[in-house]
């Protein structure tokens, strides 16, 4: 989508000299001489996407700071304070900006607090399907044979289902295993595991790819004539080849992890109400539609479509950007 | 043409049993199946009578035959939470979630389709900008937030559609259709759109960057020169040769389709197998789940493998690699 017009002549150059650690040449100006800053400068769109993104995870992490109230704190809530429209309506309250939800919850403090354990969770499941992903195609891709023939004969099977279904899945197994006990705080890890194994298997295709590829260029040659283990091989001269689509990836699942988060939590079996997070604020704020009261459904709702928006635009000009093919 | 089928099938077969494998594991070893059917007064001898009519002290290998045997005649016991027989739950509820899937890949196809083609030919135009902004918005909102942004608009603000159920349906013999009737129609409306607009912004992502790359071929430049008339070239030769990898992706994006009514399905109320498998997973209820799982597993395998064999038929060069392996 985004035309980028970078100079690619020069571009070309500057990553070449980047390669051979330049001692003339600070890290700093190759960055700003470098296409990919070029091309971000070039798409308006992107500039406000990142600015967006910037914003929101700004705002999410400093979310105990800047929030008016805790909605984790009990003691100040209070019934009567409960469906109060946004300040600027008939009835609204300059204490409570946005309003708030049914249990007297700030909605502006529930979002902020919210967007930050949605952006927990989903950072933390990509980080969970790099590792995981990264690991598995390097594995397969440099031991080849046999172990690759399983560990992509599991990722072919698992592909065959879409995501939210795979999640959906160990959620529930983990739900039901976890039913009798009930720990602070699991439900959090359930998710991550639930959303990080759905992901994984784009991970790994990718990687064994690249893998497969550089395993029998000569310096790979040259490292196991020397002696170097195939550990150090595969993660420190293998996996140098695999970042740049690695982050592109990345970079398009957290906006997925986001709204999977989202939606598992909408649909009942994601993070409890006390815990807030964007999805489960959305659930609340559903029930409470007919009754008027869009306030607790719609900014909850914008904050996580604005979110989602931003770092997909982010990710596809991240694509078109590392694509020497796109140049 | 057969040795490649031959080796799908297994493949297949091969997937099912590994499914199986699962959804086994599931019942074997989530919960103890004694312990949910029984009350916390049960005598220990009784539940010991209970396990071994039910079969548990068998080999793990005669379960999973039993299972398998049970699975293959559609039996897979009784619901903890509905004490209703696994499959007359389901046979009531598929219906509901196949009719709505149908029209909703049919409204992906016929609005898709053509807003592929309209963008591919004009590709510079104002309309077709819009229309593939649209579509990036399409892709990246979440398909619970639009259905309560639908909800909203049609049944809050302007009361015009239903915002739950099927409406009224209509039983014949075993199937009961809400097609027939106008309330079901109108209550179809918003769950179909909903479930259906990622797939037709994928559709027209895919018909346009076909049309784009068809339209630059020497075929078409001859029929240009032929003077042949637009349309026909446009309709008649471009679309025509775009259709094999779009039949290909509409024919997999059914089973997502299935997969992502659980979400459309609990936003609207739909009374089909998604909100089943929702409650079931809230509630624990394993038998629903593994015989959701397995049914899903053989409607992706079953769309896989005919995918696969029409690619087959339409596009040569696979047939010859299928022939040489």
């Amino acid at each position: 989508m985004t035309e980028s017009i970078a100079p690619s002549s020069a571009a070309a150059a500057s990553s070449q000299t980047d390669r051979r650690k330049p001692a003339q040449r600070s890290r700093l100006a190759a960055f700003l001489d470098s296409d990919l800053l070029h091309s971000f400068l070039a798409s308006k769109l992107v500039v406000v996407a990142a600015l967006l993104t910037a914003l929101i995870f700004g705002a999410a992490l400093l979310s105990p700071l800047i929030a008016p109230h805790d909605p984790y704190d009990l003691k100040s809530l209070s019934l009567l304070d409960a469906d109060t429209p946004p300040a600027w309506l008939a009835g609204g309250d300059r204490n409570f900006l946005l309003g708030t939800d049914d249990q007297g919850r700030d909605i502006l403090s529930t979002i902020l607090y919210g967007t930050r354990s949605s952006l927990e969770i989903g950072i933390c499941s990509v980080l969970l399907a790099i590792i995981l992903g990264l690991s598995l195609g390097l594995w397969a891709g440099y031991a080849g044979g046999r172990i690759d023939t399983a560990i992509m004969r599991i990722a072919d099977v698992q592909l065959t289902f879409p995501a939210i279904l795979t999640a959906l899945l160990i959620d529930g197994v983990a739900m039901a295993i976890l039913k009798n006990h009930t720990i602070e705080g699991g439900k959090f890890w359930i998710l991550v595991l639930a959303i990080g194994l759905s992901f994984w298997v784009q991970y790994a295709r990718t990687v064994r790819g690249v893998t497969l590829v550089e395993r029998n260029k000569e310096y790979v040659e040259a490292a196991r004539l020397i002696g170097i283990g195939p550990f150090k091989i595969m993660f420190q001269h293998i996996l140098p080849n695999v970042l740049g689509p690695v982050l592109v990836i990345a970079t398009i699942n957290l906006a997925l992890a986001i709204i999977t988060e989202a939606t598992l939590s909408f649909l009942g079996v994601g993070l409890p109400p006390t815990e807030p997070s964007l999805g489960t604020m959305i659930q609340v704020g559903n029930k409470y539609l007919f009754s008027g009261s869009w306030w607790m459904v719609a900014f909850p709702g914008v904050t996580l479509a604005l979110l989602a928006l931003a770092v997909n635009l982010l990710g596809d000009w991240l694509r078109d950007a590392l694509n020497p093919k796109l140049r | 043409m057969l040795a490649f089928a031959i080796r799908r099938l297994f493949e297949a077969a091969l997937v099912m049993v590994t499914v199986a494998l699962i959804a086994f594991t599931l019942f074997r070893f989530v919960g103890d199946p004694v312990n949910q059917m029984t009350g916390q007064d049960t005598p220990l001898e009784d539940r010991l009578k209970l396990r071994q009519e039910l079969g548990l002290d068998d080999p793990i290998a005669v379960q999973f035959g039993r299972f398998l045997s049970g699975a293959v005649r559609f039996d897979f016991g009784i619901s903890y939470q509905m004490k209703q027989p696994v499959t007359a739950i389901i046979a009531e509820r598929f219906p509901a979630t196949l009719e709505l899937a149908l029209v909703a890949a049919l409204f992906a196809v016929a609005l898709g389709i053509p807003m592929g083609v309209y963008t591919g030919i004009h590709r510079d135009s104002w309309l077709a900008k819009i229309f593939l902004s649209v579509s990036l918005v399409g892709v990246s909102l979440p398909t619970f937030l639009i259905g309560i942004l639908l909800i909203y608009v049609f049944s809050v603000k302007l009361g015009l559609l239903p915002s739950f159920g099927r409406g009224d349906v209509v039983q014949i013999g075993f199937w009961r259709t809400g097609l027939l009737t106008a309330s079901g129609l109108k209550a179809l409306i918003m769950p179909a759109v909903t479930l259906g607009l990622f797939q037709m912004t994928l559709v027209t992502r895919l018909v346009r960057s076909e049309m784009l790359e068809v339209l630059r071929t020497d075929y078409i430049k001859f029929a240009r020169a032929r003077g042949l008339p637009e349309r026909s070239i446009n309709f008649g030769h471009a679309l025509k040769n775009t259709l094999v990898p779009v039949i290909t992706v509409i024919g997999l994006q059914l089973g997502a389709i299935i997969a992502f009514a659980i979400i459309t399905e609990t936003v609207f109320q739909w009374p089909g197998m998604g909100l089943m498998f929702i409650q079931a997973v809230q509630n624990a209820d394993v038998p629903i789940m593994a015989a959701y799982l397995l049914l899903v597993a053989f409607l992706f395998v079953l769309i896989n493998f005919l995918v696969d064999i029409i690619y087959v038929r339409v596009d040569p060069r696979i047939r010859i690699y299928g022939r040489a392996a």
